[in-house]
């Protein structure tokens, strides 16, 4: 294997006094750089922009509500904003700097043709109420995109406006309830799986359901005898994630859509790991009526430290006279029709409303769209065919020094699960995960789902070289022999980041959102 | 294919440590007739980066882009000249490629940005505090309305007929399943907005008061009455910012008496994207706190003692309170948010206001052009840098025929307000720091063309 | 003064038809950290059962539920500033709130100290 440090060498061991003991004037370690907040650095007289003179500027049109003074904000020349950022992103972890196995973030490479893309004038530089006929390129990605969606989930419609995920779950769930209103039907039930992400619920309660969970069955899959016992003429549909929250396809999910059907309910599909089974199955096939795409999971859009995300969402045939406004629709003549509330009216007059202003997210319907074509069908179904093969390989590897719960259950798909089971009395699955920001990673995901104690969700992507994989699996092996042995050093991991543990306590008790002088 | 590391043969080895046969083999779960044997058929195969961005440019290629000809739409998307070191610095792989910055130890630079970026924000709306931004002024909009109702524990929100139509239909749908009663004033192409219509709508069951400061129409609302005579009554005041420019000469909603103020941040930094992504700011009193939707950044210290940033007060959101959370906001517009606070880095004070005075400046000077045009009546007595003008017939039409002589020369109130006969003939025009006197003419020349 | 306890974990202490509630020991080393309380408000009713006040941890918001019916009297006003009373004295100076009892009766079925102390054990 692969060891990262194979002389078994640590920083700890050099001669002389130990690395954290070595102060310094500044508080910089090398290439590690503290850095000052703006307001510390900057002033509002200083300014990296230059504009034409503004002094003779009649301003008497703006009225009564005009300010005295120009606004207390700090302004900093170019060299130093550059400085300024520059420095603050050495401070963070990417997915440029190494593997980021966070489970069900899908944290995969985003591809700088993306980016380019993204940046081309004809969609960076347009305004979403220009009149249509000089928008046609930017409504033609924006239709284009939604057919590649349709096409790769064998769905009837998609609504492309749901700005994350959790909104096109919002958006799902109003079309299951614009549908129930539209026949009449009081249904109020939304069945969830005790093993789904905290938003599944919020957003049914949300949009005024009243929320049951399912149990799960010991290997880890939901338990379809007690999901169909439950259903009746009070329940509205089901929640399901499949892939699910522990990394296993719902071999059952077609004989509960078939069972919903039949009882008269919907079957929302939570599409977060559709990366798994892209290009390999069709959640139309299995009876979906509506499922949100993570652009940035399937797609690769990248995070961007926390968003923007973008959630479409694609519908069956039964929902989809309910999708929001705006969507697109290719014309005989080949031009794209734009329908806003001035057609809905004669085109799409169930609509359910609308999500947000304009059009969506452009900007990640454009990097979609290349990562798509750039793939194509054979390369998509190679990108859920390695990224399962990825997690299954960190699975087996690992599953002899780390408790794997559903290890027995048959091969994961795109991440693998774990539990602290086996580790010395006092140490945690975040004492392991602290453990592997030292060794140079990000931590998996922690306490998801959670079904599984001390869960650890291991989720390595696609876009993982092999050699990269045998370098994790040698430092989760190590970590998970140092959590075994009761490793004190373990616990107040990580030593070697740019902080230690943050008391978070203390930012919650005394909440400081914004610097004061 | 370029995006993926493992070769077969690699493939083959990890498959024998696994013991699988093939990769086909792990997807045994996936029942057989659902099972695709192949890949799909309709999308083509995998191809070449110069063949994508060919593609992709063609499709770049069939608009009209803003910078391309006289353009003055607004209407909650702005263009603002970006300086190139925001596109620069977003791009770095350690910001654009992160996380949500749940790992503290290694996401200060994230983290520090949004605390950054949260005090740039409270400042510029002059609130006590601000959150980490949420998907975009509309959004935002419906959020400050149900944070209102359930601080207020009233459940009818008063709007303004000057808030964005597409904020108001946002508002309205998710209204409508939450069961929250809107009462929203009608839109009016006039001078002043309906400051004593809105007054007069104010009761005893009324959660907010919703208004756009500027407005829809460019005008400039009395915010500090409206805020008493909301505040007489236990409601609270909401206002909405689309062009967070204003502000650099505008008094700040805090300062005039708003205990909620939101707003679309896209004009710093953002770029227009022809609607997305873009970039939602909240900010609102203290003692609000912990009603805020969407993620917080908050100061503390590390085991070391020293100054770090973390996310806090999570227990509001919905991964941790499930069906109690306070939203159904499960992210935020970091890499947009990044972006409006390196701009107004910088920029700073001064240069922002510098920014606002030319954009106001390049708005008067189109007012007062457009009023020569034969047929052209200004409308607005106050504004910032966008104002209303009534047209002799159908905006609409009057809009494209522009557009068919490459002008983009404004947005007509019938795309708008589709339902509202009576402001067909409207028509609200934009200026920025990048309205040129030349812009200007060829929009006068191209309107009384189209008019003649 | 008699003290009785619940299943989820709150404390009452009752003195004639006015009671004191809190969480107990177990629940506050159970919950880490509190973070913050959030109080019913005074002169609200709450009925036996019911999520009268949520005490939050840093990664986890709990429902503190009325062990019995009644008259919301007093909120601990102290916890504002200090909620780590509800951590270092649970069962003292960390009360939630005071109330006026409708029906005594109730408490019958609520365990004493010693139970309370047998239940703990077995979780």
């Amino acid at each position: 294997m692969n060891a990262i440090n194979p002389n078994g060498w640590r920083p700890s061991m050099g001669e002389g006094a130990p690395d954290n003991a070595i102060q310094t004037f500044t508080g910089n370690r090398a290439l590690q750089l503290e850095e000052a907040l703006i307001f510390e650095l900057g002033d509002a007289d200083r300014s990296g922009v230059d504009f034409p003179e503004t002094g003779g500027i009649d301003m008497s049109a703006l009225g009564p509500m005009a300010r005295a003074e120009r606004p207390e904000l700090p302004g900093l020349s170019e060299p130093e904003t550059v400085r300024h950022y520059t420095r603050l992103s050495r401070q963070n972890y990417a997915i440029d700097l190494g593997l980021f196995p966070l489970g069900s973030c899908t944290m995969k490479h985003n591809p700088r043709l993306d980016e380019k893309v993204a940046r081309m004038p004809g969609f960076a530089d347009v305004h979403p109420l220009q009149p249509v006929h000089t928008v046609q390129g930017a409504l033609g990605v924006i239709n284009e995109l939604a057919h590649w969606l349709i096409e790769l989930t064998g769905m009837h419609g998609v609504a492309m406006t749901p700005k994350a995920g959790a909104h096109g779950e919002l958006c799902g769930l109003l079309c299951i309830r614009a549908a129930l209103e539209a026949k009449g039907d009081p249904r109020d039930v939304i069945l969830v799986p005790e093993s789904a992400h905290g938003t599944n619920p919020a957003t049914a309660a949300f949009a005024g359901f009243k929320v049951e969970n399912i149990p799960a069955t010991p290997d880890g899959r939901v338990d379809t005898a007690a999901l169909i016992a439950r259903l009746g003429p009070d329940v509205a549909g089901v929640m399901i994630t499949n892939p699910n929250t522990c990394g296993l396809f719902e071999r059952d999910l077609k004989t509960i859509a078939d069972a919903v059907h039949a009882a008269g309910g919907y079957v929302y599909c939570d599409g977060a790991n559709f990366n798994a089974i892209v290009g390999r199955v069709r959640p139309g096939d299995l009876g979906v009526d509506a499922m949100h795409i993570n652009l940035h999971k399937t797609f690769s859009t990248p995070h961007g430290g926390g968003g923007p995300g973008s959630g479409p969402v694609v519908l069956s045939e039964a929902l989809s006279p309910f999708g929001p406004l705006p969507f697109t629709a290719r014309q005989a003549d080949g031009s794209i029709k734009l329908i806003e509330e001035e057609q809905a009216h004669d085109e799409h007059p169930q609509a359910f409303g609308r999500m947000c202003a304009f059009h969506g997210q452009m900007g990640m319907y454009t990097r979609a769209l290349a990562y798509i074509l750039s793939h194509g069908a054979d390369g998509l179904r190679q990108v859920s065919g390695d990224a399962v093969l990825n997690a299954n390989y960190v699975l087996r590897s690992l599953e002899d020094v780390l408790d794997a719960p559903f290890g027995a259950s048959g091969p994961c798909m795109h991440e693998a699960l774990f539990s602290d089971d086996g580790f010395a009395e006092g140490f945690s699955t975040n004492d392991l995960a602290k453990g592997l920001i030292d060794e140079g990673y990000h931590p998996m995901t922690v306490y998801f789902p959670l079904v599984v104690h001390g869960a650890m969700l291991v989720e390595p992507t696609e876009t993982e070289s092999r050699a990269g994989l045998d370098q994790f699996i040698g430092a989760m092996r190590s970590l998970a022999e140092r959590a075994r042995a009761g490793d004190e050093l373990l616990k107040s991991a990580p030593h070697l980041a740019p902080r230690r543990r943050l008391d978070e306590t203390l930012a919650a008790r005394k909440p400081k959102l914004v610097y004061k002088d | 294919m370029r995006y993926l590391p493992l070769t077969d043969a690699d493939r083959s080895a990890m498959l024998s440590v696994i013991g699988a046969g093939s990769i086909d083999e792990l997807f045994a779960d996936v029942p057989a007739e659902a099972r695709l044997t192949a890949p799909i058929s309709g999308l083509p195969k995998h191809a070449t980066e110069m063949a994508v961005e060919r593609h992709m440019a063609r499709l770049s290629a069939n608009n009209t882009t803003a910078g391309s000809v006289p353009f003055f739409l607004g209407a909650g998307a702005y263009r603002h000249h970006v300086p190139a070191t925001v596109d620069h610095m977003i791009q770095r792989g350690e910001f654009l490629t992160a996380y949500t910055p749940y790992q503290p130890e290694i996401a200060q630079g994230t983290l520090q940005v949004l605390f950054e970026f949260q005090t740039q924000v409270a400042r510029l709306f002059g609130t006590d505090v601000a959150n980490a931004s949420l998907y975009d002024g509309s959004t935002a909009c419906w959020e400050a309305i149900a944070m209102a109702g359930r601080i207020t524990k009233r459940g009818r929100a008063v709007l303004s007929g000057g808030v964005h139509p597409h904020y108001v239909e946002t508002a309205r749908t998710m209204a409508k399943f939450t069961g929250d009663v809107l009462d929203t004033c009608a839109p009016v192409l006039e001078a002043s907005a309906d400051e004593d219509a809105l007054i007069a709508k104010i009761d005893a069951q009324t959660s907010c008061v919703v208004v756009q400061y500027p407005d829809i129409l460019g005008r400039i609302p009395d915010l500090a009455r409206i805020a008493q005579a909301a505040q007489a009554a236990g409601a609270l005041l909401i206002a909405v910012v689309t062009e967070p420019v204003a502000l650099g000469v505008l008094q700040s909603p805090g300062s005039l008496g708003a205990d909620i103020v939101v707003g679309e941040g896209q004009s710093l930094g953002v770029g227009l994207q022809f609607g997305g992504p873009y970039l939602g700011l909240f900010g609102c009193r203290e003692k609000y706190l912990r009603q805020i939707p969407g993620r917080l950044c908050g100061e503390t210290v590390d085991a070391d003692g020293k100054r770090g940033f973390v996310l806090t007060l999570s227990t509001r959101e919905q991964h941790i309170r499930r069906e109690k959370a306070t939203s159904n906001i499960c992210t935020n517009s970091g890499l947009c948010a990044l972006a409006f606070s390196i701009h107004m880095t910088l920029l700073g004070g001064s240069g922002l206001s510098n920014m606002a005075r030319l954009s106001h400046h390049a708005a008067r000077k189109t007012a007062a052009a457009l009023a020569e045009v034969p047929g052209v009546t200004v409308v607005n007595n106050h504004y910032f840098n966008e104002f209303a003008v009534t047209l002799p017939r159908d905006a609409r039409q009057i809009v494209r025929e522009m557009a068919d002589r490459q002008v983009l020369g404004g947005i007509s109130l019938g795309r708008l307000y589709p339902q509202e006969d009576a402001l067909a003939n409207g028509m609200v025009v934009a200026a920025t720091e990048c309205t040129t006197d030349e812009d200007i003419a060829a929009l006068v020349a191209a309107l009384k063309e189209v008019l003649a | 003064m008699t003290r009785y306890f619940t299943k989820d974990h709150e404390w009452i202490a009752v003195e004639g038809d006015e009671a004191t509630v809190g969480i107990t020991d177990y629940a506050q080393s159970q919950l880490g950290d509190i973070t913050f309380v959030e109080l019913p408000a005074e002169g609200s009713e709450v009925g036996k059962g019911d999520s009268a006040s949520v005490v939050d941890s840093v990664k986890a918001a709990s429902d503190v539920y009325a062990p019995v019916s009644g008259k919301v009297t007093v909120a601990n006003a102290a916890l504002e500033d200090q909620p780590e009373l509800v951590n270092t004295d649970p069962e003292g100076e960390g009360w939630l709130w005071k109330m006026a009892l409708a029906d005594t009766a109730e408490l019958e079925g609520l365990m004493d100290e010693a139970a309370y102390q047998a239940y703990v054990a077995e979780l």
